[in-house]
């Protein structure tokens, strides 16, 4: 077995995105939002459906539904926990944030917990399953509310 | 034959289907530190260097454009075009070459059917009856002609195995039905249909038969006239040929009563701005300058194909689906999606609850080329209320130490998502 294919498949497969895609937090529709957008990659069928409450500018809740891989669902489960809390500007920040670091732009330093996707870069078959919960955010919280697609 | 007899022709047929593997250089290469392990035939089959050779060949020497030039190389062009007609009439054992009409592929040549023949003889309330297991290609077109007429889609289900049902199939046929489009062999699932018993339904009503071969034509032999269908469809990519070049074939009488799909150069006979006539069969369907170099490189397909013998090749690869099925039957937690009695070799799979794209990703990453998602079929995976699956697929050049590396990778990838 080459090392350099298992080391990346490593990066690719971190424990916590492995975690998040076993688990995924936040998983459900809510009682109450205030905002949505569904994304859908129809290369591989993944289908996500997120929704956040937002008052006063600030994101109090996130949570999406929804199925496709490891990386798509840990990617949305991640950003469930981490935009919660921040204004909307700074959610929108975090998603420009993981796309620059997605195209290898940025080495994602300061993006906390989301730098666990930064090992999806060297696949760039992937980086669409990784980027599909943020730009369902950026729809979301842009008011271009409905359907955002991968290939569109 | 005695037992012993026709094991020893077996070994034999084993032996040289197995030596041919060397003729395709692209299979001898490293992807991503490990040998390539190419499984994904039924999405596109790698070329031997035969068809390279012609190709090239083509290109170097004989290329000008076909059926207009009075020179030589024109000459040369034309009589490589029309050479490979005539054998791609000989493999199928069409009656005429006026019967092979040369499409992009079999989307094309299904679209061409849904266009011509359909517009003289399907009208609102009329029925197409397709099955649950077509491919996209074998789907839309009749969408579009239904939505173009007011004709009505009917979808003959399967069963549980991934086979069609040919009760309820013969139940859904009615005094409206014009057309059953049905594929030989879903490349999804790998499933054989029951071909001679849905044409033989179909003839007996006379109701016009389209038979999608894409998956159908490299596994095994296949004679049109034998078959008793009225179209048949297939792509050189499939089959060890070039991108961008398949055949409609067609019974005769029925292309001559279609008008022509698209209008141009070649399909004509004469053009006047009071009106035009067309050209004679095939001619009339092939608007515009062919893609000549892939029909001389389908040429080359089709004789390495008759070389080899499609019934060695059926005998080769029967023998290395069973041991596939037998060997991924040793891997926990992996479960074959159609599991219909008859089958090309064509495996899809789940494995635990890893995404089929997960899977291929690690599989990759090992050298292991497979196809994932929903294979441009997405009913037969909403039938299974699957995403998608894994889906492993041989052509005449894998071994069973590519079957091997499939199922060392898979163990891999149950160690990766700590199954």
């Amino acid at each position: 077995m080459a090392e350099s294919s298992t080391g990346q498949l490593r990066e690719l497969y971190r424990e916590l995105i492995l975690d998040h895609a076993r688990r995924p937090r936040h998983f459900g529709r809510p009682e109450r939002y205030t905002h949505e957008a569904q994304g859908i990659n129809p290369l591989c069928g993944d289908k996500l459906h997120l929704y956040f409450r937002v008052e006063d500018g600030e994101v109090r809740d996130a949570a999406f539904e929804g199925s496709g891989c490891a990386i798509s669902m840990a990617s949305a489960s991640l950003l469930t926990e981490t935009v919660a809390g921040h204004s909307e500007a700074e959610a929108l920040d975090a998603a420009d944030g993981i796309q620059a670091m997605l195209r290898g732009e940025d080495a994602g330093a300061g993006l906390g917990k989301l730098e666990a996707l930064a090992g999806v870069r060297d696949f760039p078959s992937r980086v669409k399953c990784a980027s599909l919960a943020w730009h369902a955010l950026r729809a979301a919280l842009t008011r271009q509310q409905g359907k955002v697609s991968t290939e569109s | 034959m005695s037992a012993e007899q026709n094991q020893i022709a077996g070994d034999l047929a084993t032996a040289s289907v197995e030596a041919r593997r060397s003729d395709f250089p692209i299979l001898f290469q490293d992807v991503n530190g490990q040998p390539l392990t190419y499984l994904d035939s039924a999405a596109s089959s790698q070329r031997p260097l035969p068809v390279i050779e012609a190709v090239e060949h083509y290109e170097k020497h004989d290329h000008a454009n076909v059926h207009r030039g009075v020179h030589t190389l024109s000459h040369r062009a034309t009589e490589a075009y029309e050479g490979a007609r005539e054998k791609v009439r000989r493999f199928i054992n069409a009656a005429g070459t006026s019967e092979i009409v040369f499409t992009r592929g079999t989307t094309e040549a299904i679209n061409l059917v849904a266009s011509s023949w359909a517009a003289e003889n399907v009208g609102a309330g009329d029925e197409i009856l397709i099955t649950w297991l077509e491919h996209h290609a074998n789907i839309v077109p009749w969408q579009l002609l239904c939505e173009r007429t007011g004709a009505v889609l009917r979808v003959a289900p399967i069963d549980d195995a991934g086979a069609v049902d040919l009760e309820a199939l013969k139940a859904l046929i009615g005094e409206r039905t014009k057309l059953i489009a049905f594929s030989h062999t879903s490349n999804a699932l790998g499933t054989i249909t029951p071909a001679r018993e849905i044409i033989a339904l179909a003839r007996e009503r006379g109701i016009v038969t389209l038979v999608d071969g894409a998956q159908a034509v490299p596994h095994g032999p296949v004679d049109v006239q034998e078959l008793g269908c009225d179209f048949f469809a297939f792509s050189g990519h499939k089959m060890y040929a070039p991108t961008g070049i398949g055949v409609l074939w067609g019974r005769e009488a029925l292309l001559e009563e279609m008008p022509p799909w698209q209008g141009g150069g070649d399909m004509i006979l004469t053009v006047s701005f009071e009106g035009s006539t067309w050209n004679e069969l095939p001619y009339k369907f092939e608007a515009g300058t062919p893609n000549i170099s892939g029909a001389v490189g389908l040429g080359a397909a089709v004789d390495y194909l008759a070389d080899i013998g499609p019934v060695e090749i059926a005998r080769y690869e029967t023998e290395l689906l069973a041991y596939l099925n037998q060997q991924l039957a040793t891997v926990e937690g992996l479960r074959i999606i159609g599991t219909a009695p008859h089958k090309v070799g064509v495996v899809s799979f789940m494995l635990d609850d890893i995404h089929p794209h997960d899977l291929g990703t690690i599989l990759d990453q090992l050298g292991v080329a497979i196809r994932t998602g929903h294979h441009c079929a997405m009913p037969v995976m909403e039938r299974y209320g699957l995403p998608g699956t894994a889906r492993a697929s041989l052509g005449l050049y894998n071994n069973r130490e590519d079957v091997d590396r499939l199922v060392a990778a898979l163990g891999r990838a149950k160690e990766i998502f700590g199954g």
